[in-house]
């Protein structure tokens, strides 16, 4: 019995939370993977444009939410998502049009292009604090949980519960549709394979016909998706704001840097192997231990083996130790 | 126009939009702003160091720059001898486990071979940290028990604050050293990120390890190089002094000590900017500019790149240290929490970008105009939403958000403006030569 509260103390706290987390940033990774895979620069205005993606799907949440429009148990966001993608993907192709078009044509530098997404950034940021202000917002509606701690007790007569939040299984259903959308669009049509032609080596895909502009115009659009998804998700399952979302850089850098950049299932490893690390290593294990450890062997402190302000440290701490001994990522990665 | 008329201008022109900021603003304001702009001047040319000279992308500037800060707590506070006595030399022994586990980890890395290699690292660095935190933990308890109220932590060393900014220069290059030795065969946006977050750990160090620097409690009221304004105004001969000037003494005071900070700190840019012009100008910063320029043609002429890359990155990083240690030690205080990398990292990298990269002089005047446009963009962008928005009646909806909107325009004009400067003047107001 001990054993099974266990599991299930370790199920709800770690496992559980990091599943979701794991996949928010499996997807933003993946948004960042695929540009650099396709344009050959880490963007880092890409937390911003999942805050965009994020502002924009919350203004037509309240909208819809406002007309009395609701999506029954689930949260009326998914319903205002293909307008946030439909926005983000405009910004996007704007922003391609009006900043990166420019120095592509000039064949700059990639390290150019990282300064001149650091100028994008900025103004997304402004733009974001423009459209919807600095504060605080929650816009998950529906049904809280699927099952609560308490039900699960009642139901299994254990001691320990275990809660799964609608939005944490929303995140991880909406994830693997997004991820397996993706592999059959660049496995399966013309255009996916054409961009992974380019990406794997644009001279000869040039040469073989492939309109350049097209796969760049369909990268930003895939990524908008991604980006707008992510932080979609990220906000329904914590809470929407522009601060965090510019702080989410971080892991999703790491996450997939750890995988690979420019490798697209690395971005999904890497997500989930930060996310995990993240949370094993800041959670306190004293409740685990407790029932998996003889009376007279139970720790006194709460066994965490770093508080959980270090969260960005540890991701951080990971992509270190993964560059140092395999300077691609996990899976091989790309390199400028 | 020769360059130098140009260049000249263009330093009459941060120099008018300081006075003008006085005669409209108040000489406070003007003198606030003056003072922060040399201290990102400074910020800027420590960035300029490492991105302009060796092309070194090193987005931890916050990191460092709180390292600094750091200094200037460390150096200048009272030291707490309670804390000491309850668990100080616990958490020295602490820390020094810390360290020689890491040395271990390194050298059974550099002797070992294969399978051996992997388990010996994996057990050293396991055990050290389980060793390390039973060393560290009770210590750390004790100490931020001692009267947390106004302490919890060990304190400084009691000496001068002036001290802390060669001192906040030290910690900052101790830091970048360990980081340049990991992290600096990194290509260049695989460096980028790592420097991301490196700076993030070291304020998550100093947000959370409340015995070094009481954490998100912050230090206040720390010394003073210059005179208190309460004192000078209790001072008959200052009163005096003042009065035939034509000045209340209230003013003339807070005048007297931002004066006092610009002189300080004018004399550091100074010292600064003549050593980094020295070293532009030498085989030194010529050997630099090559290895930028061509790393693979530089290596192939016997050149350590490496060597070199970690030099300048340490200086660079020093250098922001510095102005770290200054800026704190205009505040008065130190709060972690207020360390954001789009202040700290990204802004700087705007002044670096718009005065111009690889130009010393650039950097300079990019910090004092930056600096300027982000304090005045502000009240600039609700005169202008106030003049747009007069057509429309008080209190409706439009006219309130685009009131409130102005308060972000600060990030947006940042962007545009680096934006417009990388399109259009890819090297900044003034070029590298």
């Amino acid at each position: 019995m001990d054993f099974l509260n266990a599991i299930v103390a370790f199920a709800n706290f770690v496992f559980v939370p990091g599943l979701a987390y794991g996949a928010q940033l499996a997807i933003g990774a993946l948004g960042v993977t695929m540009i650099y895979g396709i344009l050959r620069f880490s963007n880092f205005a890409h937390g911003d444009t999942m805050a965009f993606g994020t502002a924009i799907t919350i203004l037509f949440t309240t909208a819809f939410v406002g007309m009395g429009i609701t999506f029954g148990p689930l949260p009326t966001a998914l319903l205002a998502l293909p307008f946030g993608i439909g926005a983000t993907i405009l910004l996007l192709l704007g922003t391609d049009w009006g900043v990166y078009k420019f120095y592509r044509e000039q064949k700059a530098s990639p390290v150019i292009l990282v300064i001149v997404s650091m100028g994008v950034m900025f103004v997304m940021n402004g733009v974001v604090r423009f459209i919807i202000g600095v504060r605080d917002i929650r816009f998950a509606d529906g049904e809280r949980f699927i099952i609560t701690a308490r039900e699960f007790k009642e139901m299994t007569g254990l001691n320990e519960g275990l809660a799964i939040k609608t939005t944490q299984a929303i995140t991880v259903v909406v994830a693997l549709i997004a991820m397996a959308l993706l592999f059959w669009f660049l496995n399966k049509t013309r255009t996916g394979k054409s961009m992974r032609a380019f990406s794997d080596n644009e001279d000869l895909a040039l040469l073989s016909g492939i309109n350049p502009d097209w796969v760049v115009k369909v990268t930003w659009m895939i990524v908008a998706a991604l980006a707008t998804t992510a932080g979609v998700l990220y906000g329904l399952d914590k809470s929407f704001k522009a601060f965090t979302y510019f702080q989410l850089l971080l892991p999703i850098f790491a996450a997939a840097i750890v995988g690979g950049l420019g490798n697209p299932l690395g971005a999904i490893a890497g997500g989930f192997v930060i996310a995990f690390s993240e949370v094993t290593i800041t959670y306190a294990w004293k409740k685990v231990l407790t029932y998996l450890m003889p009376e007279s062997l139970e720790p006194d402190g709460l066994v965490q083996l770093l508080s959980t302000d270090y969260k960005f440290a540890v991701s951080f701490a990971i992509l270190i130790i993964v560059l140092l001994f395999r300077p691609t990522g996990l899976f091989k990665g790309q390199s400028v | 126009m020769s360059t130098q008329v140009r260049d000249t201008a263009l330093f009459g022109l941060v120099a008018i939009l300081l006075i003008g900021t006085g005669m409209i603003q108040g000489w406070n304001s003007a003198l606030l702003i003056l003072n922060m702009g040399l201290i990102s001047a400074i910020m800027a040319l420590g960035v300029n160091l490492q991105w302009g000279f060796a092309g070194l992308f090193n987005i931890g500037v916050m990191g460092f720059v709180a390292l600094g800060g750091l200094a200037a707590v460390l150096v200048s506070t009272e030291p707490v001898p309670e804390a000491w006595q309850a668990g100080g030399l616990r958490i020295i022994a602490g820390l020094v486990l810390g360290a020689l586990t890491v040395v271990a980890a390194v050298q059974a890395q550099k002797r070992l071979e294969g399978r051996t290699k992997t388990i010996a690292t994996l057990v050293i660095l396991v055990g050290g940290f389980f060793l390390y935190r039973a060393v560290f933990d009770p210590g750390k308890v004790a100490v931020e028990a001692v009267n947390p109220a106004v302490s919890g932590n060990l304190g400084g060393l009691n000496l001068p604050i002036l001290l802390s900014w060669p001192v906040g220069g030290l910690l900052a290059a101790g830091a970048a050293w360990v980081i340049g030795k990991t992290a600096l065969g990194l290509r260049s946006d695989y460096l980028a990120i790592a420097t991301l977050g490196i700076a993030e750990i070291i304020i998550a160090v100093l947000k959370n390890e409340d015995w070094l620097a009481r954490g998100v409690k912050n230090v206040i009221g720390l010394d003073r190089p210059v005179p208190y304004e309460i004192d000078l105004q209790q001072d008959p001969g200052f009163v005096e002094r003042a009065a035939s000037l034509g000045l209340d003494p209230v003013t003339a005071s807070t005048l007297y000590t931002k004066v006092g900070y610009a002189i300080l700190f004018t004399i550091v840019l100074l010292i600064i900017l003549w050593l980094a012009q020295k070293a532009l100008n030498s085989p030194w910063g010529r050997m630099m500019r090559a290895i930028r320029d061509n790393e693979t043609a530089a290596e192939a002429m016997g050149k350590d790149v490496k060597g070199r890359h970690l030099q300048i990155f340490i200086l660079g990083s020093a250098v922001c240290g510095v102005a770290g240690a200054m800026m704190t030690t205009l505040d008065g205080q130190l709060t972690p929490g207020t360390y954001q990398p789009l202040r700290f990292t990204f802004l700087v990298w705007v002044m670096v970008i718009v005065g111009g990269s690889g130009n010393n002089f650039g950097a300079v005047l990019g910090g004092m105009l930056i600096w300027w446009l982000w304090v005045q963009v502000e009240p600039l962008g609700l005169g202008l939403m106030n003049i747009l928005s007069s057509g429309l009646e008080d209190g409706s909806a439009l006219k309130e958000r685009m009131i409130e909107s102005a308060a972000h325009m600060r990030l947006l004009t940042m962007g545009v403006v680096l934006l417009l400067v990388l399109r259009f003047s890819p090297r900044g107001l003034i070029p590298e030569r």
